[in-house]
């Protein structure tokens, strides 16, 4: 199955000249104009468990445009099945004849009307169990029509969460650093890769951006000033400031859960080592002391640990340490190179990537019991993140020689890719819920 | 490749030329400045000249998965570490890089273990820490573009670089 969702992007390439002339760097408020570029999406694989669904064209304007941005996300996430809804004929008030839509294999059946007063839309929408032959959910939404994509979102994540039991996380966004001949964009788009949005424009790298977990700050590392700086931005202003600038690399900055703090990494005292730091940049704490390379820490869900990479062991591996310090505990045993971890955001799995017979792998650990499994196949799939709900991990990837983002399921069975004509996007991450 | 040969010729041609003078002490070469240098080895002996072996000879190559510089960039260490103790005012940032496969941050810290094992050979030497930064570039600026040996050898550097 291949689903393409690229129209209008050749149309709309990026227009470089446009900012060709303006200073190299550039802060942006996600208000600013979209980077121009959607990404295209591509889909491979399908779920264990697939629920038949119709969603029938919304009655109204732009009602056509709101079931098709539903049926994306569902079909995206490889969970579900669409049933054709031609010819339906549905409004939010209709009622539904259960019997006919399960003879054509619908199980469930969304459907919804859109009114318009003076550029304010109103989505209504109703979800119905044709097979228990019950009402599972019905909402209204108010917006403007910018708004509509966003709206659709939020319905298509209510429908997923009513059927499947796991909250939904098509309305979420994601950053990643696009890498064009010109420099370094770090843009946020939402989780289908549509809208992005330059946040900042560097002629020099920057790299390992990092959502605050009320997903209204960006950590990132920038090399605007020679040398890696870590800078904290807030989305809605554009406002941003350095947040570590020792001497030496400032780098791999992650938020503790409770967006206090943060776990970074300097080299201010000889080789790479793991720090902890108010987020306003007072209050510098060294974890540990370490012989050789610790860095890459990442907080446990419930705040008391890191994950970490370090070759202190002769060869990269993925650790375990109080936030506070003491003993490390090494948690990945197989091969000889294992780095970049993410716990699940229920704490019972690692994400990380795992270098086999030369080639750079997603895999997944067990805590519990240590079992690995390899999601990818290479060459080289780097920055594992997980969807904020669990479900999914978004990575970067390097498929037909051209860098782009993927995404795959936590079982591995489904795979989609974001690509961009414009250049390498790199360093992905998947922001948390915002509502 | 030809042009890393080429490099590596040119540095073993100016270690055999610098063992001659290898026994003029620390302290003296301390005291004598930008002149004596000059007198010392018959070269410009000025990091912003480019005719300069200060200019000419700043990276040091590192074999894969080591950190311990080679033997034949010991005298390119010792020669900016003679220039730096006679120059305390002088700054330089010592920048690490690492070849394209892996992580970006953990190639940052493999970039950092060059430029510090650069940094720590010089403070051996004498240099002042407080003159010396030691940064990585990881995997961003890489010097060689392909995905061959040479070009992975390329960029598994650490460049001294003098600040202004």
């Amino acid at each position: 199955m291949t689903l393409s969702h690229a129209s209008g992007l050749v149309a709309r390439l990026w227009r470089r000249t446009a900012v060709a002339g303006l200073s190299f760097l550039f802060a942006a408020a996600a208000t600013a104009p979209a980077a121009h570029a959607q990404l295209r999406v591509d889909i491979s694989g399908v779920g264990a468990t697939q629920y038949p669904i119709a969603i029938a064209d919304f009655a109204g304007s732009s009602g056509t445009q709101v079931s098709e941005v539903i049926r994306a996300d569902l079909t995206r996430s490889g969970q579900f099945r669409l049933i054709s809804a031609a010819g339906a004929a549905l409004d939010f008030q209709s009622t539904v004849s259960y019997g006919d839509w399960q003879s054509r294999g619908a199980d469930y059946v969304a459907f919804g009307s859109i009114a318009q007063s003076g550029g304010q839309y109103t989505v209504s929408y109703r979800l119905v169990d044709a097979a228990r032959k019950a009402e599972l959910d019905q909402v209204a939404f108010n917006g403007t029509e910018a708004e509509l994509r966003r709206i659709s979102h939020r319905i298509a994540d209510r429908i997923y969460e009513k059927i499947t039991g796991v909250r939904g996380v098509f309305s979420t966004r994601i950053a990643y650093v696009l890498q064009t001949g010109n420099g370094y964009e770090l843009q946020i788009a939402d989780a289908d890769g549509q809208n992005p949005q330059v946040m900042l424009r560097s002629r020099q790298s920057i790299i390992s951006p990092a959502w605050s977990p009320d997903g209204s700050r960006l950590a990132y590392v920038s090399f605007e000033s020679g040398k890696p700086v870590i800078y904290i931005q807030t989305l809605s202003t554009g406002q941003r400031a350095p947040a570590a600038n020792y001497k030496g690399n400032n780098s791999a900055p992650a938020w503790s859960p409770d967006g206090s703090r943060l776990a970074i990494v300097l080299s201010r005292d000889g080789i790479s080592q793991i720090y902890t730091i108010n987020a306003d940049g007072s209050d510098l704490r060294r974890v540990m002391r370490s012989p050789l390379i610790d860095t890459e820490p990442r907080f446990t869900p419930d705040g008391g640990s890191l994950v970490f990479t370090s070759d202190r062991g002769g060869n990269p591996q993925i650790y375990k340490v109080p936030v506070g310090g003491g003993e490390a505990q090494r948690l990945t045993f197989s091969g000889s190179y294992n780095i970049s971890p993410r716990v699940s955001p229920d704490g019972s799995q690692l994400v990380y990537v795992t270098r086999r017979n030369g080639a750079f792998r997603i895999a997944t650990m067990a805590l519990n019991s240590g079992t690995e499994q390899l999601l990818t196949a290479g060459p080289d799939d780097q920055s594992p993140s997980y969807a904020p709900n669990g479900m999914q991990i978004l990575y970067s990837s390097i498929q037909g020689g051209q860098s782009v983002l993927a995404v795959t399921s936590i079982d591995g069975r489904v795979k989609q890719t974001l690509s961009s004509l414009n250049g390498k996007v790199r360093e992905p991450t998947w922001g948390p819920f915002t509502d | 490749m030809s042009s890393r040969i080429t490099r590596t010729l040119t540095i073993a041609a100016f270690a055999a030329s610098l063992a001659a003078c290898s026994s003029v002490p620390l302290d003296q070469s301390g005291a004598g400045g930008a002149g004596s240098d000059s007198a010392s080895t018959g070269q410009i002996m000025d990091p912003f000249n480019p005719q300069s072996p200060l200019a000419q000879q700043r990276s040091v190559y590192f074999e894969f998965d080591s950190y311990a510089i080679p033997e034949q960039y010991r005298s390119v260490v010792e020669m900016h570490s003679n220039y730096l103790t006679s120059h305390q005012g002088q700054k330089v940032r010592i920048e690490g890089n690492a070849d394209a496969r892996g992580g970006t941050e953990y190639n940052l810290a493999l970039g950092q273990r060059r430029s510090d094992a650069v940094a720590r050979m010089m403070t051996l030497l004498g240099v002042n820490a407080n003159q010396i930064e030691a940064i990585s570039f990881g995997k961003e600026r890489p010097k060689a573009l392909g995905n061959t040996e040479a070009d992975y050898a390329e960029n598994r550097r650490a460049d001294i670089n003098y600040l202004r």
